[in-house]
């Protein structure tokens, strides 16, 4: 087994979790990095459009990150913006004519949308982020990680305009007739409220998370000014004081 | 004629782009804080949209038809209006500095603008032709830039209120655009009989 081997064998647990999580949770390219906006907004009137974009976003973003990294030595960098542009597009269009050809009731609901996966934000961010500086197989999974993580986020919003708009939940009714269901959730100024209603409770999460990290900090220093205050230490200070860049906080800034 | 004035305002108040097609969020976004760079990012997508409808119907119309090439047409386009941009930038700062110094900073942005592909592929799906299809454009971008200057016109006016701080920023954003929006959508029950 040669070295490079050995490392990508060494790859595959720990940090593929840790890619995972990212891709879902800490780094959600949707709600933490607020990229994307215009298809998340538009293709969440109903779960099925939902995943459906969700999916097709993420195979362009797997298969765009594999070939971008798989070039990522031969692409000249003054030109590789429009080289990696020519590449996601070759994606969207493939992937435009399979879901024209099998699924044309998603293609009906997605509509321009399809095609625009292209300027979606977030393939590009990848390709410039990651995959052009990165070894083939962590950058598709980091492909598969935000394209699930956009997935996740586009499914929780179209979860809520669909039940509280039209009262279904993947077609099903919920409600039934006992109570009319809020129409102004499907409608687009929906799209807005609810992703701004979820984007604060994703700022509050962190913050939360950010305080119980802190306070731990706190905690262990203390612990140690205590051993150091026991051998003649000096006085522990707070970790409040100490340069702390809390993240989350900053977006949209 | 009438066709045109009707395709012209609906682009721009029925279906908004930013409000009814979610299309231009980003630049939406990002670049109101202030109504004036909201001016000045808004005159610079009308002067880019339109030119880059009548580029993309071109192309569409005269080699991508007749070639058999349909399929191609998100590629061509995003080509298109990425060099576009680009040539419109040079000519500007050679020719008409004064202009490129108000729109300079905005062009850049505006090639992953999907308002602009929107637009292009909007109007090829709609089949208009050419002179409907720069009317489209051009009044689309309209829409957009009274949506954004509206925008951060309310920004700064929410920027000094106090709200809850895990809205503050882009969550209050974009609940002020929900807003927006329910005015705008007063606009779609207006039946113009097309």
């Amino acid at each position: 087994m040669t070295g490079e081997n050995k490392k990508a064998a060494r790859y595959s647990l720990a940090l593929f979790a840790q890619q995972l999580r990212g891709g879902l949770l800490d780094n959600n390219p949707t709600l933490v990095q607020l990229l994307g906006t215009c298809p998340t907004l538009a293709t969440t009137t109903s779960i099925d459009n939902a995943i459906g974009m969700g999916i097709a976003a993420t195979l362009v973003l797997v298969f765009s990150n594999l070939f971008i990294s798989l070039l990522r030595k031969l692409i000249p960098p003054q030109v590789r913006i429009a080289a990696y542009i020519v590449i996601i597009s070759g994606f969207v269009s493939a992937i435009e004519l399979l879901i024209k050809a099998f699924l044309p009731a998603l293609d009906a609901a997605l509509g321009v949308f399809i095609p625009l996966i292209v300027v979606n934000c977030i393939i590009l961010a990848r390709a410039e982020a990651f995959a052009s500086k990165n070894r083939v197989l962590p950058s598709v999974v980091d492909g598969l990680a935000m394209g699930l993580g956009f997935t996740l986020a586009l499914t929780m919003l179209a979860a809520i305009r669909e039940l509280l708009g039209a009262g279904t939940l993947l077609g099903f009714p919920i409600f039934g007739d006992a109570i009319p269901p809020a129409l102004i959730f499907i409608m687009p100024p929906g799209a807005f409220l609810t992703l701004g209603f979820i984007v604060a409770a994703v700022n509050k999460l962190l913050a939360i998370a950010e305080r119980y990290r802190k306070k731990q900090l706190d905690k262990t220093l203390a612990d140690e000014f205590a051993e150091d205050a026991a051998l003649g230490g000096g006085v522990p200070p707070h970790a409040s004081e100490l340069e702390f860049v809390p993240s989350g906080e900053d977006e949209g800034k | 004629m009438t066709e045109i004035l009707l395709i012209m305002f609906t682009a721009v108040l029925v279906e908004n782009f930013v409000f009814t097609r979610f299309l231009g969020i980003c630049p939406f976004l990002g670049v109101s804080e202030k109504p004036d760079t909201a001016l000045g990012m808004g005159f610079a997508v009308v002067f880019v949209m339109t030119l880059a409808s009548a580029a993309t119907n071109l192309i569409y119309n005269l080699i991508l038809v007749p070639f058999e090439l349909k399929y191609l047409k998100t590629i061509a386009f995003i080509l298109v209006i990425a060099s576009l941009v680009q040539l419109i930038e040079m000519f500007l700062r050679k020719y008409v500095p004064a202009l490129y110094g108000a729109l300079g900073i905005y062009l850049p942005l505006i090639t992953t603008n999907c308002a602009v592909l929107g637009a292009a592929l909007l109007s090829v799906e709609s089949d208009y032709n050419f002179i409907k299809s720069v009317a489209f454009g051009f009044s689309a971008a309209v829409g957009f830039t009274l949506a954004i200057v509206i925008f951060a016109g309310v920004r700064e006016r929410v920027a000094v209120a106090n709200p809850p701080r895990s809205f503050e920023g882009i969550p209050i954003a974009l609940v002020t655009a929900g807003l927006i929006a329910m005015a705008f959508s007063g606009f779609s029950s207006i039946n113009l009989g097309i």
